[in-house]
């Protein structure tokens, strides 16, 4: 007989493992949220303000009531007391005025904001009685751009009396001594357009209320179904115990979906008023309009240099346009654009003031690698026109500044007012290293002879740029692993699955740890019945921290397995060593897990920690410039980034892809444009241009894990959004290099054909 | 209005309302939630089934112009047990992630590599872009294209 060896080498974490949630996606029988239905429910559908700005007064919904199939239509009117406002996840003194309530009931302030919820026996009766809702509002002027706003002259809060929630602060060092001793100091203006994630799956819930049991579950749960459970607890004054939050498949996430909306609460609201399942599913028109936004920044930015192309100092002001009301994580952008502006670059001396301020639009909240994306766009512009003032090489001034290994931890600059997360720190990494992988790959020796060049008619750059991408968000997450009858491993983790591949991550970590094949690992995930509490997946933290609470479950689990197989075999649980699901003596006795199963292993695993992971890397572009169209064809693209630890090469490439390719859309095609009156024109997927196949076939990308975490067990870092954010700079360089014979500055995002044409045809008149 | 087709080749007989969606009738009427709706306006393509041998896509089309048709959803794309060919090629190339837009490339994909087994990776750019994916970058879609269609070619050869 073969002797069992005991394998202390990992099997499945660092490979290229096939998912585990495919099978069932691949023959249709994935479960999203409408495709589940309950005997006798009803379905909602929202009625909407119409403008931008004003005061209601009158609903009538007498004509809506009285068609068939119409069950009620709820307003604020049916809300008793104050009407709840959304919690805040991450706090700061001033934003309380501004949260937003879970219906308008005086004034709507933005083209979108909920007024009124009808019920009815199927969606399409629901929408027909829409038209149906009388309503009455006062037209008050629309504050749509960020001077109107930030004069306070239209108050959208007239009891606070000002647009401007907060202003962060970012620093470090001595800003203006930096600036009083550089030999050069480049200074621009910004703009990044107002977007959203756009996931495939529109947002949606199913809410059932059990009179007798006095308890909520909300089906459709996604990225924080703890959090989320806790503020529909607290608003509906029902203990937590009493809510559930159930998640199914989710259709993509990217930082938008699984927020608390207000529709949540009025969902539920009716479910339990009526006592019917109550369904709702947004179409996608409405999802445009009351989804969170992002990325509407403008900003005024400088760099200090010495002569030598050694930054010295930055400082700058930014604004963004935060919407109508402070969402759940409506400041983190904001916070985050002046927080990791510095990104991978060394700079002493810091300070930045980010400025937040609401307007008759959508509330806006995170989209993948938020404020980081637009502080990457900012700060890259500068370096390449700082290289081109200082007469530097372009790659020369970037590896004078990138931070290397030598200086890690290194921090970054402080954020006040806190909002629990004022200083944070680079964990560990060598920037050069992942640059240099680019330089290479991008052949960029060969195509720097490219620069400006004009083609076959068209006018050839390139660029490159790098970028931090901040995971591992705290503070905790929790998993419980179970002994099933069978001897299979069931992993019940806090952590959500937003479509990344997390039953398959945490089933490979899980394997490892207790050395089982995967197929003994079951997942379930995501929903508050599976475990007292967890956190959900946000900020690119599942993979680490939920990966790390299992490797704590599988210590304990181990544990529980020794002490039972030394029962039954009558030893000391010394005298037992496990391996392989096998438990032995050394006389050669042994205890299979499947046998163990009658005795229980049930045991809890948690990992804590505050401290965020900082993958790092960089992206390189190669664009080709027709002035006649203003169309940018992205010839290459390829990006490098170190994730500490790879616990699977395809899901982390997926991400890395899938992302540069949303950057695409975000520097190219995707604009939420609004008119004067606040009226969003944007209305379908033919207005809203994702990137589509045949837009962007090149695009390369490889991984590193050469400086792993200290900050977990795993040495791992957040990689679901680093590859998005050098895009908007690397691209709008690469199109500046090859339209330098113009002269052009593309600081405007998004570079849409029309823009493109627009700056050359301005420099060709200038000329 | 009774309406009468037939889905993944098994006879349906449906009560639909005039305005019904192809996709509603299949995915409420029929309980075929494979195939998924994402704008309900002809964009995305996560709705596409295959209509007498086209790629359509059932949002856009009433559930009465299906009677007499020959209806395939992503449901009847796949075997009893175990994934088919093309289906194997997305697992291998991770080219899904959410699963969402998924059943809709299975059925455009499939519908077209019926049609043109040697479809070239632009031919598979071009007919894919009708259908959104905001996951994958759409590479690994391609590629798994690329790879499937030997099957298809051999399907071709075999009949």
């Amino acid at each position: 007989m073969k002797p069992a060896s005991h394998h202390n080498q990992n099997t499945y974490i660092g490979g290229h493992i096939e998912r585990v949630e495919d099978y069932r996606f691949l023959r249709g029988e994935g479960q999203y949220l409408d495709d589940i239905s309950r005997p006798g429910q009803w379905h909602a559908a929202f009625l909407r303000s119409p403008v931008a700005h004003g005061r209601i007064r009158n609903i009538d919904a007498s004509a809506a009531l009285a068609m068939p199939g119409v069950h009620a239509v709820v307003t604020a009117s049916d809300i008793v007391g104050e009407i709840p406002t959304i919690p805040f996840r991450r706090p700061n003194p001033t934003i309380g005025p501004y949260a937003q309530p879970i219906i308008a009931r005086d004034k709507v302030r933005y083209f979108g904001e909920p007024v009124a919820m009808v019920l009815a026996d199927s969606a399409e009766l629901a929408e027909d009685a829409l038209n149906a809702v009388t309503l009455d509002i006062e037209t008050l002027p629309p504050v749509i751009d960020r001077e109107t706003a930030m004069s306070d002259k239209v108050l959208l809060f007239e009891h606070v009396q000002t647009n401007i929630p907060t202003v962060f602060n970012a620093d470090k060092g001595d800003v203006d001594a930096a600036f009083a001793a550089a030999d050069f100091v480049i200074r621009d203006q910004f703009y990044t357009q107002r977007q959203t994630a756009l996931p495939m799956e529109t947002r949606g819930l199913l809410a059932e209320w059990d009179a007798k049991l006095g308890k909520l579950s909300v089906s459709g749960a996604a990225k924080l179904p703890f959090f989320n459970r806790k503020a529909m607890a607290k608003m509906m004054s029902l203990p937590e115990e009493a809510v559930d939050y159930i998640e199914l498949d989710v259709g993509g996430g990217f930082g938008a979906r699984g927020e608390f909306y207000p529709e949540d609460y009025l969902v539920a609201f009716g479910a339990r008023k009526y006592g019917h399942p109550v369904k709702w599913i947004e179409d996608r028109r409405e999802h445009l309009m009351a989804i969170g936004h992002s990325r509407e920044c403008s900003s005024d930015v400088e760099l200090a240099f010495r002569k030598d192309g050694v930054l010295l100092g930055m400082r700058g002001s930014l604004y963004i346009n935060i919407g109508a009301y402070v969402r759940p994580n409506g400041m983190t952008p904001v916070r985050n654009a002046a927080q990791f502006m510095s990104g991978p670059y060394r700079i002493p001396a810091i300070h930045l003031d980010a400025h937040a301020f609401v307007s008759n639009k959508t509330p806006a909240g995170t989209y993948r690698g938020p404020g980081r994306y637009e502080g990457c766009f900012f700060i890259e512009r500068l370096m390449d026109q700082a290289a081109a003032g200082l007469g530097i090489d372009r790659l020369e001034i970037r590896r004078r500044n990138l931070l290397t290994h030598a200086e890690m931890p290194y921090p970054l600059a402080t954020v006040l007012p806190s909002d629990g997360r004022a200083e944070t720190q680079c964990d560990s990494g060598h920037h050069l290293e992942p640059f240099e992988l680019v330089v290479k790959d991008s052949k960029w020796a060969e195509k720097a002879a490219l620069q400006g060049k004009l083609i076959d008619g068209r006018y050839h750059g390139i660029a490159i740029g790098s970028f931090i991408e901040g995971g591992a968000s705290g503070p905790q997450e929790n998993v419980r692993m179970e002994l099933h009858a069978d001897g299979k491993v069931g992993l019940y983790a806090g952590s959500s699955a937003i479509g990344q591949g997390l039953e398959t991550i945490l089933s490979q970590i899980a394997a490892d740890s207790l050395e089982l094949p995967m197929d003994r690992i079951e997942v379930f995930h995501g929903s508050t019945n599976i475990l007292k509490e967890g956190w959900g997946s946000f900020g690119s933290r599942a993979t680490v921290m939920g990966g790390s609470a299992v490797l704590d479950g599988a210590k304990k689990f181990i544990a529980a397995f020794r002490e039972h197989a030394a029962r039954r075999l009558n030893v000391t649980i010394e005298e037992v060593t496990v391996s392989e699901g096998v438990a032995r003596t050394a006389d050669g006795r042994s205890v299979p897990l499947a046998e163990v199963a009658k005795d229980g292993i049930n045991v809890d695993g948690s990992f804590k920690n505050q401290t965020p992971t900082y993958t790092y890397g960089s992206s390189f572009a190669h664009v080709a410039v027709d002035a006649g169209t203003g169309h940018v064809e992205v010839i290459d693209y390829v990006v490098a980034d170190d994730v500490g630890r790879i616990i699977n090469s395809m899901t982390l490439h997926g991400q890395v892809m899938g992302a540069a390719v949303q950057g695409f859309g975000s520097v190219f095609s995707e604009e939420l444009v609004y008119n004067d009156e606040g009226q969003l024109m944007v209305g379908s997927l033919a207005d809203y241009l994702v990137p589509l196949a045949s837009d962007y076939p090149v695009v390369r990308c490889h991984s590193l894990e050469n400086y792993p975490s200290p900050t977990n067990p795993l040495g791992a870092k957040g990689a679901g959004e680093g590859g998005i954010i050098p895009v908007g700079g690397v691209i709008a360089n690469a199109v500046a290099n090859a339209l330098s014979s113009f002269g052009v500055k593309p600081n405007v995002l998004p570079l849409s054909p029309s823009r493109v044409w627009e700056m050359i045809e301005d420099a060709r008149a200038k000329a | 209005m009774k309406v009468e087709f037939e889905v993944n080749g098994a006879a349906a007989s449906v009560d639909v309302t005039p305005r019904m969606t192809l996709a509603d009738c299949l995915r409420h009427e029929l309980n075929l939630t494979g195939t998924h709706v994402g704008c309900e306006h002809g964009v995305c393509g996560a709705c596409t089934v295959i209509v007498n041998g086209d790629a359509v896509r059932s949002c856009l089309m009433l559930a009465v112009q299906a009677q007499g048709a020959k209806v395939t959803t992503v449901e009847g794309l796949s075997l009893e047990e175990g994934l088919t060919p093309l289906q194997q090629s997305f697992k291998h190339h991770h080219a899904l992630q959410c699963g969402f837009c998924t059943p809709g490339m299975l059925t455009t994909l499939h519908a077209l590599l019926s049609e043109e087994p040697e479809a070239s990776e632009d031919r598979i750019r071009e007919v894919i872009s009708g259908n959104i994916c905001r996951c994958t970058g759409y590479v690994p879609i391609v590629e798994a294209a690329m790879d499937a269609r030997a099957s298809y070619q051999q399907a071709r050869g075999d009949k």
